[in-house]
């Protein structure tokens, strides 16, 4: 218990370090800010235009989709923010710096994660707040207890997810030295197309995605429960059960770890 | 002129040597196209006269989108030319007796070439032979296939005149990644990327068509299955002309005020 206090003491430290070493760089900081802000939102506007012409989508109408894209859009941003150390790990590798990370006495976890914050994801997660408010005003859900848990739940499961994928994205570092960039398709391309309720995609894309990497379980299930279209005290836990994909994840990691091979001089 | 021949050579030949970047780059864009053609599958399956253009038309757009993917985005351009400008390395580049425009002008192009000759394959072979109306499939016609060349090397070049903006406003910034994203989630938006430009609604369309960045991809990948019209067409190439004698005019006047302004960075 001892253990884990003192760890999050140490990655608050961490926080407080790089986010007053951004703050040296005001105008750099607003301009990512602003930039991450535009790049989320021209995605948005992609939806907006296609429901001019549309008026649903394999049953989702503007309104629902709207929940869905922001939904998942907070739970990118919210990995990426918290977790995003892990994509520039194949320099920590690649320059040996990860040689200095093995010899502290902390966990290797919280200390790649601590190098690397970013704060910037801000601007996306303050639209897809803005969006999710208007989702919610616009598409008459009736709201409950249960119904306000399954949204929080699928903010943890989502987090959770994203942030394995980042984690299995830096094991793999461990291997090849370069980051290998197809994992994009599964991080990037999660939250671009997970802009759209997954079942839209078709059955087999639909059963990938809730045995092989559980994106339906954070969007596509417990969306379909707040929207009342399926009943049952299953689908509000369903996000929470996503978290079992931080377990292949944390043991590749440990793999990697104990494979890891020094490229430094 | 032959110098900057040799830049291209040097920059082409370059490009060529991250094959496995490459394959993995292949990868990413056949996920992207499968994924794609599904959304627009979904909405087209609800109501198929709500489509603009013909569904395997609209294949073959996101198809040749994905396989030119490296001719017309803008987040890519050359960090390695705005480092030189944040860390002053640039001082090197201005001593010599060459033209800087021309030679970021000439690497570019080479770059987005090599990088595309490397990716465009795989797609363009099997992309064919999907399914009716999930591939590419033939263009309308000879006429159409020339002019679709025609119009995407134009593209090209109006896409290159366009980061060169980009490049020759980073001496005056010296905050070039703000710019950098600023500029190509705008672009990515005008341009036809997020979704081809028959699908916003009919007044913005006049609109976004008028602007340079419709004269990138948009022009070339509509040509090739024949869903403009004549009219359309000549207007299309004429502005693309326009716009990329506007944009080079426009870079070269802002990169000669900036060669004299310029205060270079570092020690």
């Amino acid at each position: 218990m001892k253990k884990i206090k003192n760890s999050i003491q140490i990655y608050l430290h961490y926080l407080s370090i790089t986010i007053r070493c951004m703050m040296q760089y005001k105008t750099s900081f607003f301009l990512t800010l602003i930039g991450q802000f535009l790049t989320s939102f021209s995605a948005f506007l992609g939806i907006f235009f296609m429901f001019q012409r549309f008026s649903k989508v394999k049953g989702f109408t503007y309104h629902e989709v709207l929940l869905c894209f922001s939904i998942v859009l907070l739970e990118f941003s919210l990995a990426e923010m918290f977790a995003r150390g892990f994509d520039s790990f194949s320099v920590i590798v690649k320059t040996g710096e990860f040689d200095r990370i093995l010899v502290r006495p902390q966990n290797e976890i919280i200390q790649v994660l601590g190098s690397r914050f970013e704060l910037t994801r801000i601007g996306k997660i303050f639209q897809a707040i803005l969006i999710f408010i208007y989702g919610i005003l616009k598409s008459e859900v009736a709201w409950n207890l249960t119904k306000v848990m399954t949204v929080i739940f699928m903010l943890i499961g989502g987090t959770a997810v994203f942030s394995a994928l980042f984690l299995i994205y830096a094991s793999l570092c461990f291997f090849t030295l370069d980051g290998l960039e197809f994992i994009n398709v599964f991080t990037d391309g999660g939250n671009e197309f997970g802009r759209y309720p997954i079942g839209i995609y078709g059955k087999k894309v639909l059963l990938f995605s809730t045995f092989f990497i559980p994106y339906a379980l954070i969007q596509y299930y417990p969306l379909l429960y707040i929207l009342g279209r399926r009943e049952g005290i299953l689908y509000p836990i369903l996000p929470l059960l996503a978290c079992w994909f931080l377990l292949p994840a944390f043991l590749l990691w440990k793999f990697g770890v104990k494979h890891y091979q020094s490229s430094g001089s | 002129m032959k110098k900057y021949l040799s830049f291209f050579q040097l920059e082409f030949t370059m490009g060529l040597q991250y094959r496995i970047a490459a394959l993995a780059g292949v990868i990413t864009q056949f996920f992207w196209g499968f994924m794609e053609i599904m959304i627009f599958y979904a909405f087209y399956q609800g109501e198929p006269s709500a489509f603009p253009m013909s569904f395997s038309a609209t294949a073959t757009y996101i198809w040749l989108q994905q396989a030119f993917f490296h001719f017309f985005i803008v987040w890519n351009i050359d960090n390695e030319i705005l480092d030189s400008i944040v860390t002053g390395n640039i001082a090197y580049q201005l001593c010599r007796p060459i033209n800087i425009y021309n030679m970021w002008f000439f690497k570019a192009i080479a770059s987005r070439v090599s990088r595309t000759l490397l990716r465009c394959f795989p797609i363009l072979v099997t992309a064919p032979l999907l399914p009716s109306p999930y591939g590419i499939s033939a263009p309308a016609s000879c006429f159409h296939f020339l002019l679709f060349l025609l119009t995407l090397l134009l593209g090209l070049l109006v896409t290159v005149s366009f980061c060169m903006l980009i490049y020759v406003m980073a001496f005056f910034t010296i905050s070039p990644q703000g710019l950098r994203i600023l500029f190509s989630s705008i672009t990515e938006f005008f341009t036809g990327a997020m979704i081809p430009l028959p699908f916003f609604p009919e007044k913005m369309q006049k609109i976004m068509e008028l602007l340079p960045f419709a004269a990138m991809q948009n022009v070339a990948l509509r040509i090739y299955s024949g869903s403009m019209t004549s009219y359309e067409m000549q207007k299309a190439i004429i502005l693309q002309i326009f716009w990329l004698f506007m944009l080079i005019m426009i870079g070269k006047l802002l990169c000669r005020f900036a060669e004299k302004k310029i205060t270079i960075q570092g020690s």
